[in-house]
């Protein structure tokens, strides 16, 4: 694996199947009555948020800490950033510090990529979502959820999504969990069709590994999961479409059109929901949606990806080591 | 004032002679001139071109003096070969009236490096909205002939039929930024390929295209000479073309990034690839290439912008826009144009000097390399071949795309009317 995890593209096949087997052994961990692991004791991990997002800093913060490591939270607001400071700076001071890794959310594509590779910070960098560009650490936790259910926790281990049918549906254009989810879904074998309104769709997409289908009623029948973005009801104001109720109607899921999906078929959304826009209360309540099982995943996931890019190749999971060897 | 003798210069590439400069003036150019008391400067066989003009400077006086002066900004000119340069309107305060671009031609005279002929912002503040007083720049000592609100759009149609049939008057042009700007609203690259899978915000070419379309319908209707500022698409060049076939009196320039970068280099995320108009694609190159070549394309200018260097050492969606280009610019040239067979050094005399001092109506330069003219010269080694060295640049700014590429070359010596202001690729 790359040093630094920036886009679902640094990931290779048995990258991916090698992280997502290892939030398994991770997720085993958090059904312990003490779900912590010495693994990352004594090492740093800072998320760096320059964008305000509670849940995926919890998120990372709890892996963390279930790591073991030390965590520190530097948020934009509030600090010397809102006064001015730049990434550069901030980043050589939290080198001072002794980062041994970075967890950077930044509302500029790139900012994560340029603060790997400026040679201003010598820590592990994961992109924990920049602007419209990626963010790695959500498809993989797509893929663990979806591993896990069209395949099966213990079946699936070792295995990749090979020939399972994703549709992804809603703001592709502004959406990094689109961009980092086609490819790593190319990448373990699925076929991804994302669903959208024309306007949504970026110029260019015709090079990426998927297709593209303006018709959501044609599409469902054909979907082992159906992935429902976060459409923010201010796009409406750019006319990217004519109102919410014609966004709902034309590309929102409710439960009639669940009803046309494969019995066995799931409905994701990586949250937060807005119920009632791109996904209604009766979908987003039914046992097929996984929204808050990919939040449980979120933890295990991060906790192998951090595991990975700092704990090198001691194994992750031990029941014999003790504080004294460690 | 003292005689200097090229002794075996190319004028424009053709046989070797030798040229005499006596004073302010080519006095002789012939073969086997003797020397007498002039200081001789042995060309041997390197290229002799007319002082070089750039109709795209920015030099950032008044206002952001920590990225250009006049006087860091004409030294670079100077070491590119330039001898004349059109200081773009877009300082704090704008140059939008007759006391601001009086002020940069002042500071352009005391350099002493290239002559500088202020352009005047087309609007007040260049926000579009309300003419500034061109007959006031007009007629003021800098006697300002060409208008941009350069940096932006003239994007209001009434504004620009206006400001085109205004300037007729005193022979005036406007120099168009076109970009339709509720089309390129959060832009950040090109749109297409690469801006999708970045997820930086697009800049369509039809905002450039839709502008110069419409600007160069508006000419033929009011029947006035319009300039499109670095033309940057494939679609732009077969408007233009279309314009031109038709008799509408359009002229444009590309700059030197344009004819040789791609956005492919934008995945670095590195800001020095950060310009606008942005980095096209390879398809859009050689079509810029092709109609510099059959004349479509008129000139080249640099679109010279220089910047900090905190704003470019940051993330891509902070950094400013703009590359330095004055230092390069004839390198680049030669690279994507002469050694590629395109064009010839007299169509590089034609589409750098020539052309740009025609187009804004600059005396004194742009003028034949023969006797009686003004000895506005540059003197070009074009065997050489080396790494670009931003270290060594005589602008105040850095941000150059080029560091480190291998690029053709090297201006050896520049004469603004008979003084050399750049010696063995040294200032003097």
């Amino acid at each position: 694996m790359k040093r630094h995890l920036i886009s679902a593209t640094d990931l290779t096949r048995d990258d991916a199947v090698l992280i997502l087997d290892t939030a398994e052994e991770m997720a085993r961990v958090a059904d312990r009555p003490i779900k912590k692991l010495p693994t990352l004791r004594g090492r740093t991990v800072v998320n760096l948020f320059f964008e305000d997002s509670t849940r995926t800093r919890i998120s990372f913060e709890a892996a963390a800490k279930r790591l073991s490591a030390d965590v520190i939270n530097f948020s934009a607001k509030g600090s010397s950033v809102s006064k001015g400071e730049s990434l550069k700076d901030t980043a050589l001071t939290l080198e001072a510090m002794g980062a041994d890794a970075v967890v950077i959310r930044h509302h500029a594509s790139g900012a994560p990529y340029r603060l790997a590779n400026s040679g201003w910070i010598d820590g592990a960098v994961v992109n924990a979502g920049d602007g419209t560009h990626e963010h790695p650490t959500q498809a993989l936790l797509d893929a663990f959820t979806m591993r896990r259910r069209l395949v099966g926790r213990d079946a699936g281990l070792g295995e990749d999504l090979a020939g399972r049918r994703i549709t992804i549906v809603g703001d592709v254009l502004h959406s990094r969990v689109a961009r980092s989810n086609v490819h790593l879904l190319h990448t373990l074998g699925a076929h991804v069709t994302l669903v959208a309104p024309p306007t949504l769709v970026p110029i260019g997409v015709e090079q990426w590994p998927c297709e593209v289908s303006y018709d959501l009623d044609a599409v469902l029948p054909k979907s082992d999961a159906v992935m429902m973005l976060r459409v923010q009801r201010e796009r409406m104001n750019a006319a990217f479409f004519p109102t919410e109720r014609e966004y709902s109607r034309r590309y929102g899921l409710n439960g009639d059109r669940m009803a046309r999906m494969p019995e066995h078929a799931i409905v994701m959304h990586p949250g937060p929901m807005n119920r009632g826009m791109e996904i209604t209360a009766e979908v987003a309540d039914s046992d097929r949606c996984t929204a808050v099982e990919q939040v449980a995943n979120g933890v295990s996931t991060r906790m192998a990806v951090l595991y990975l890019l700092l704990g090198g190749s001691e194994p992750a999971v031990t029941t014999t080591r003790t504080e004294e060897n460690n | 004032m003292s005689k200097i003798l090229i002794r075996g210069a190319k004028i424009l590439g053709g046989e070797p002679q030798d040229v005499l400069i006596d004073g302010e003036t080519i006095a002789e150019v012939s073969t086997g001139i003797e020397a007498g008391d002039a200081t001789v400067i042995e060309a041997d066989g390197k290229i002799l071109l007319p002082g070089l003009v750039d109709l795209h400077t920015h030099l950032r006086e008044p206002g952001r003096e920590d990225s250009e002066t006049v006087l860091t900004g004409t030294r670079a000119a100077a070491s590119g070969g330039y001898t004349a340069v059109f200081a773009m309107a877009n300082t704090f305060p704008v140059a939008d009236t007759a006391g601001v671009v009086e002020q940069v031609w002042r500071l352009g005279k005391e350099s002493g490096y290239c002559d500088v002929q202020p352009i005047g912002a087309v609007t007040v503040g260049l926000e579009g909205k309300q003419l500034a007083e061109l007959g006031a720049m007009h007629d003021s000592a800098a006697g300002v002939r060409v208008f941009s609100d350069d940096g932006k759009c003239v994007d209001d149609a009434v504004i620009m039929r206006r400001a085109l049939e205004y300037v007729k008057a005193f022979g005036g042009v406007v120099a168009q930024h076109a970009q339709e700007p509720r089309l390129t609203e959060g832009a950040q690259m090109n749109e297409g390929i690469v801006s999708a899978e970045l997820g930086l915000g697009g800049w369509p070419a039809v905002a450039e295209e839709s502008i110069i379309a419409r600007d160069v319908l508006l000419a033929e209707h009011v029947g006035s000479r319009v300039h499109i500022c670095h033309l940057s698409t494939a679609g732009s060049v077969e408007i233009v073309r279309w314009a031109k076939s038709r008799g509408i009196d359009v002229t444009a320039e590309v700059t030197p990034h344009h004819l040789l970068l791609t956005d492919e280099l934008v995945r670095s995320y590195n800001p020095v690839y950060k310009v606008n108009p942005p980095l096209r694609t390879e398809r859009d190159v050689l079509a810029l290439r092709e109609a510099l070549a059959d004349g479509t394309i008129d000139i080249v200018a640099t679109d010279h912008a220089p910047h900090p260097h905190e704003d470019k050492d940051c993330e891509w969606g902070a950094a400013a826009m703009g590359m330095v280009g004055l230092e390069t610019a004839l390198s680049v040239v030669q690279h994507t144009m002469v050694d590629t067979g395109l064009l010839d050094w007299a169509g590089v005399a034609e589409r750098m000097s020539f052309r740009p001092a025609e187009i804004g109506r600059l005396a004194g330069h742009g003028r034949p390399v023969a006797a009686g003219e003004p000895a506005n010269l540059t003197l070009v080694d074009s065997a050489y071949r080396g790494p670009v060295d931003p270290a060594g640049f005589a602008s105040r700014s850095r941000n150059t795309p080029y560091e480190g590429r291998e690029l053709p070359g090297r201006v050896t010596h520049t004469f603004l009317r008979g003084r050399a202001t750049v010696v063995d690729g040294n200032l003097a």
